[in-house]
């Protein structure tokens, strides 16, 4: 029985902002059940008091002091817009929706 | 011997003594990109416009005497990862098939100002996700040593280009060993830094706590003086360590007698082919005549780095490739759209390919409500304990070693119908990018006809030792500088 059902597939691809076929929702559904046996052995170890490593460095935050400093023109953010409008990017209407 | 068949220090030495110049170097490869390029398609861009108005501002400078860096007029590629100003980049993907970067990577601005023209950029796995290039959306990238086999992946194309002479050396990335295989599957040196010593400003990015951009060449040599160009704190990457910088070249000459080096027990026995084994342990031997002592290390967890990578990477790819979203760069679907989010996902269904669609959802799923701490939390506390054997290990040991790869390259297509097994494949060099450590390929001999490559692993910001000692062991065994059997 699969542990990652079809709806658990299309939630997931929802997050993603993934559009899936009906093939690609069977594969990745397939795939989704395979990472489960990952999981399970993951589970084998004892974890208790293990703190997790998020990077491999020992690191605190980077801090600089707020001064303003050059960065990209307007022209050069906008150079790969998809559909540029003046010195905006333009999209498709936010429509008043559920998202 | 060819003009592009000399490694860059070489290149260097003429160029400095003026027996050639940088416009000759250029020309030089692009006769040699012309001759084998048709067979290997290492190359998603030439560049050689770029590269011969470099190589000419070079040849000016030192004609009119100016002491220029080491490593100034020797051509050179880069992973179609790493963002160029006004070159198109890819990363291998559809979504980014028109996206042309409007500034230059650190690495990139390093090495212009060092001097060095590049050729072109190169091909790889899409997104970097792959080990063999075959997950390019454009083109499939063949091993100069057998065209039928592929190159190794995911930075395929630059390991490619250098094996095949195609450039003096490349720049590619490495976040579970797309650097290392690679080299070892084309019988070239691949070097993946400490996690910090390279900036990733301008590298686009995987899994930002498992990335780093490094070094593919000819030698060990060559992997110094590119890392000592390269290497640096940079306050654009706040990833980046501050910690000093020797100098790598010099760091590699000194005896290595008296070093202790750890053969990870774990990941030279079952699942390795025996001609690979059979070169690691040969290898070792040639590390004992140098006055290395060799001994076998275990690393308890070892096993667990396939199942805690393939939950962590994913979980951050889904996150870093978030932004491809085709409002402000990439691709834009041409279909109608209802709203917004269908915009976004039609958008991202087209321009990303279907590894790159599978990793963005597992990672989605692991990060998910529910599943966070069991999945994600859970893997990285496993990261610690993995981790921590290698501190124990380093303890005892100055470098270990293991192979690169369970086996030598294989077909093109050989594992189309069971992408699981590519990922198996991936075992050894995994567990660096976990702890962070750097890491080397070095050719150690050849199994059924194909290059292998030998893993050195050292502690964090070791790379004097490591570099040292993998040179040493290349001018030792022997195995430096064969070539494929390629335009001949």
């Amino acid at each position: 029985m699969d542990i990652v059902s079809r709806e658990d597939v299309l939630h997931v691809a929802h997050l993603a902002r993934l559009a899936l076929s009906d093939e690609e929702i069977a594969r990745l559904q397939r795939e989704l059940n395979r990472i489960m046996e990952h999981f399970a052995e993951l589970q084998q170890l004892d974890t208790e008091g293990v703190p997790p490593t998020s990077h491999p460095l020992p690191m605190t935050n980077v801090f600089r002091e707020d001064e303003v400093r050059p960065s990209l023109s307007v022209d050069e953010v906008l150079q790969n817009a998809p559909d540029r409008c003046d010195e905006f990017f333009r999209v498709p209407r936010i429509v008043d929706t559920e998202a | 011997m060819e003009l592009f068949e000399l490694t860059a220090y070489e290149l260097a030495q003429k160029l400095a003594a003026r027996e050639v110049s940088s416009r000759e170097a250029v020309a030089a490869v692009r006769d040699r990109v012309a001759a084998v390029e048709g067979d290997v398609q290492a190359f998603l861009l030439q560049t050689w416009e770029v590269a011969e108005a470099k190589a000419a501002a070079v040849d000016e400078r030192r004609a009119a005497g100016e002491a220029l860096p080491p490593l100034a007029g020797v051509p050179y590629a880069l992973k179609d990862v790493i963002c160029t100003r006004g070159l198109r980049t890819t990363c291998g993907s559809r979504i980014l098939e028109r996206f042309v970067p409007p500034y230059d990577a650190t690495v990139v601005e390093r090495l212009g100002a060092a001097g060095t023209p590049l050729v072109g950029k190169a091909n790889m796995d899409e997104f970097a996700m792959g080990s063999s290039t075959e997950n390019s959306a454009f083109q499939v990238t063949r091993n100069p040593w057998d065209l039928e086999r592929v190159p190794g992946g995911s930075s395929g194309g630059s390991a490619a280009a250098v094996a095949g002479d195609e450039c003096f050396f490349a720049l590619g990335s490495d976040t579970g060993g797309s650097i290392r295989q690679p080299g070892s599957m084309c019988g070239i040196v691949g070097l993946k830094p400490t996690y910090g010593r390279v900036s990733r400003y301008g590298l686009v990015a995987y899994a930002s706590s498992l990335d780093q951009i490094g070094p593919l060449t000819k030698d060990v040599r060559d992997a110094a003086l590119v890392l000592n160009t390269i290497a640096g704190h940079d306050p654009r990457d706040s990833t980046t360590a501050a910690v000093e910088r020797p100098d790598f070249v010099a760091a590699l000459d000194g005896s290595v007698a008296g070093l202790k080096a750890g053969i990870i027990t774990e990941l030279t026995g079952k699942g390795i082919d025996p001609g690979v084994r059979d070169c690691v342990l040969k290898a070792a031997a040639v590390l004992e005549e140098l006055g290395v002592r060799c001994e076998e290390v275990q690393l308890p967890h070892a096993e667990y780095a396939l199942p805690c990578y393939y939950v962590i990477a994913p979980a951050e790819c889904s996150s870093n490739l978030a932004r491809y979203d085709g409002v402000r760069y990439g691709h834009r679907t041409q279909q109608p759209v209802e709203d917004f989010v269908d915009m976004f996902a039609k958008s991202r269904a087209e321009g990303f390919g279907p590894e790159v669609r599978l990793r963005i959802v597992k990672g989605t799923y692991v990060l998910s409500k529910g599943y966070y701490d069991a999945f994600y939390l859970k893997a990285l506390k496993v990261r610690t304990l993995i981790k921590r054997d290698f501190d124990r290990a380093f303890e005892r040991f100055d470098v270990l070693l293991c192979p690169v790869a369970p086996t030598p390259a294989f077909r093109i297509g050989e594992h189309a119908d069971d992408p699981l097994s590519l990922k198996l494949g991936d075992i050894c060099t995994l567990p660096v990018n976990l702890a962070g450590l750097p890491a080397l390929s070095v050719p150690c001999g050849f199994a059924d006809g194909l290059p292998v490559g030998l893993q050195v692993l050292a502690p964090p910001f070791a790379e004097a030792a490591l570099l040292r000692l993998a040179h040493a062991y290349e001018q030792h065994a022997g195995w430096v500088g064969r070539k494929p059997p390629l335009g001949r």
